[in-house]
């Protein structure tokens, strides 16, 4: 039986060590009920000790965080305004030098441990997780497929253009649950359903999960709505620019301004893909198009192939909105870059924007990408 | 037996003589990363001396009286790795709820720490020289010291490193490298002067 000693010397060490742990952890990490004051407006009470996202999240305030608060993504900003302590090595990275002297801080790596202040933007009060049940799966282009979430009896609330964030469970080799922000596409006026466009990134968490392993009738959290893309109320021309599953936003904002009778407003939409078989939502976009006078679309592709019927434009996106800039679109009209696509795609944007008078505040689009 | 040294005599030699960083070269990847800001070098210096100490005499009571006479020594590098980790981890807790001040300049480091080799190296020199209880709190605390001594000392020539002209093939590491060697060359001085075993 020796053989048996150094395995039970080593299991009864370590247990003992683990029991301390556990029994310090009780002791040093109770803080008792504490107080969450969110814009002098709610006052939560909540079990000291946790983190701050975490605690918010299990009161059903969701601030979003990419990463699912690992202290990855920097989104989980949120202004703190009692005293906890200077900021974390683990945060100074994902804030600027202003927003570290106006006290923002990550959510996810801010403990409550004492009544504390916060300021969150009002419409995280908004923001709710439903728990929502696959209706549809679509592929509308070889990489690319439509999901429709349906809400199951639960309405969401949003301006078009916001984005949710879906909840992935542990699945194949993934041991943790992620979470990943895409863009609705659905209008705002389909409250029971949410519709996503989800283009397979070849290693990607989420997108490999949707793919491959999403099926009809699955149950799916989804959290949100977040973020402040959105059709801004003026009257200068949009001019907007997507690639790939960048259309999701822009589908929503435009089919949202058709269906309440917006028309008055110039509308560019230039869309680019490699080659037919990336373009979809074709022949409903046109139609939008021939039913609109202000809106125009110029779906463009950069490597069309011989003898695919394409009639369209042809080239880098960004050459085409050069293009078009300069000689379709009105001189004496101020205009405002919407862009929704890959970061690289945005910064070339951007540049062509800027260089054309669109200046650099009037250009929006979502940082998560 | 143990070796006959007064546990002072232990406590300056591992101080001077033989310093755990620049006499046996332990605990050199945050040294190295962390000596650049003379702030940060404080709190790891204190995080490790305070370390050091606690786990050396927790070692040293589970080797004495768990490990020897059940004849399992083959097993200390894991024990030793696990009760580091452990008391790390205890001592993170209790300075996070104590003083919320010190923890803002420790925390960050304490988890570093559990893989510093310097730590490692005090537990498996007191085992191997055979240091009395005494002479292992005294060894490990005149280590940490030591090793305090030295990244504070580091940080202090770095600082004044950024204003010399370094080749721009040295910079940043190489530099450090060939620093740390110098000062161990300074160190050497004090050898012969006291003893470890």
């Amino acid at each position: 039986m020796n053989f048996l000693i150094a395995p039970i010397a080593v299991g009864v060490i370590a247990a003992v060590l683990g029991a301390v742990i556990g029994i310090v952890d009780r002791i040093v990490n109770n803080y008792g009920d504490v107080e969450i004051d969110i814009n002098g407006k709610k006052t939560l009470t909540v079990k000291g000790g946790d983190k701050l996202l975490s605690s918010l999240a299990a009161e059903g305030i969701f601030i979003p965080s990419a990463c699912g608060g690992r202290g990855s993504c920097g989104a989980c900003k949120c202004k703190v305004e009692s005293d906890v302590g200077p900021h974390l090595p683990t945060e100074i990275p994902y804030l600027t030098k202003e927003e570290i002297d106006d006290n923002v801080r990550l959510a996810c790596q801010v403990k409550v441990k004492e009544n504390i202040q916060i300021r969150i933007p009002d419409e995280l009060f908004n923001v709710k997780k439903f728990d929502t049940k696959v209706k549809s799966i679509k592929d509308v282009t070889h990489d690319i497929k439509e999901v429709v979430f349906d809400l199951q009896g639960e309405e969401i609330d949003f301006k078009a253009g916001r984005y949710v964030q879906i909840v992935v469970p542990p699945y194949g080799k993934i041991r943790g649950s992620t979470q990943r922000a895409y863009s609705m596409s659905s209008k705002p006026s389909e409250k029971g359903i949410v519709e996503l466009l989800i283009r397979l990134v070849p290693g990607g968490i989420a997108t490999t999960w949707v793919h491959n392993y999403l099926s009809e009738g699955d149950e799916v959290e989804l959290i949100g709505p977040f973020g402040d893309f959105e059709k801004r109320e003026t009257d200068a021309t949009m001019v907007c620019v997507a690639g790939g599953s960048g259309m999701a936003p822009f589908k929503s904002i435009l089919f949202d301004m058709y269906e309440k009778g917006e028309l008055d407003r110039e509308v560019w939409y230039f869309f680019g893909a490699r080659t037919t078989k990336d373009l979809f939502y074709l022949e409903e976009i046109k139609k939008l198009d021939s039913k609109w006078e202000n809106f125009h679309f110029v779906p463009a592709l950069s490597e069309p192939q011989e003898g695919a019927g394409w009639d369209g434009e042809t080239g880098l996106i960004t050459d085409v909105l050069d293009r078009y800039i300069k000689e379709k679109m009105r001189v004496d009209r101020d205009k405002e870059g919407y862009l929704c696509g890959s970061p690289g795609m945005i910064a070339a944007c951007n540049n062509v924007m800027t260089a054309n008078g669109i200046p650099l505040e009037k250009i929006y689009y979502d940082k998560f990408a | 037996m143990s070796p006959d040294i007064n546990p002072l005599v232990l406590f300056f030699a591992s101080i001077f003589t033989s310093n755990i960083l620049l006499a046996n070269f332990l605990g050199m990847c945050s040294f190295i990363s962390i000596s650049k800001d003379m702030k940060s070098s404080n709190g790891l210096g204190l995080a490790v001396t305070v370390v050091l100490v606690l786990t050396s005499m927790l070692n040293w009571v589970i080797l004495k009286y768990i490990l020897i006479p059940l004849d399992l020594l083959y097993l200390r590098y894991i024990i030793f790795i696990i009760v580091i980790a452990a008391t790390v981890q205890v001592l993170e807790m209790v300075i996070d709820r104590v003083s919320p001040a010190l923890y803002m300049a420790l925390g960050i480091f304490l988890p570093l720490i559990t893989v510093n080799c310097a730590i490692l190296g005090v537990a498996l020199f007191m085992q191997i020289r055979n240091y009395s209880f005494i002479q292992t709190v005294f060894f490990a605390a005149g280590s940490g010291l030591g090793w305090w001594l030295a990244i504070l000392a580091l940080s202090a020539i770095q600082k004044k490193l950024l204003k010399a002209p370094v080749p721009a093939g040295l910079k940043g590491p190489g530099i450090t490298l060939i620093t740390i060697g110098f000062m161990a060359m300074a160190f050497i001085g004090f050898s012969g002067m006291l003893s470890v075993q």
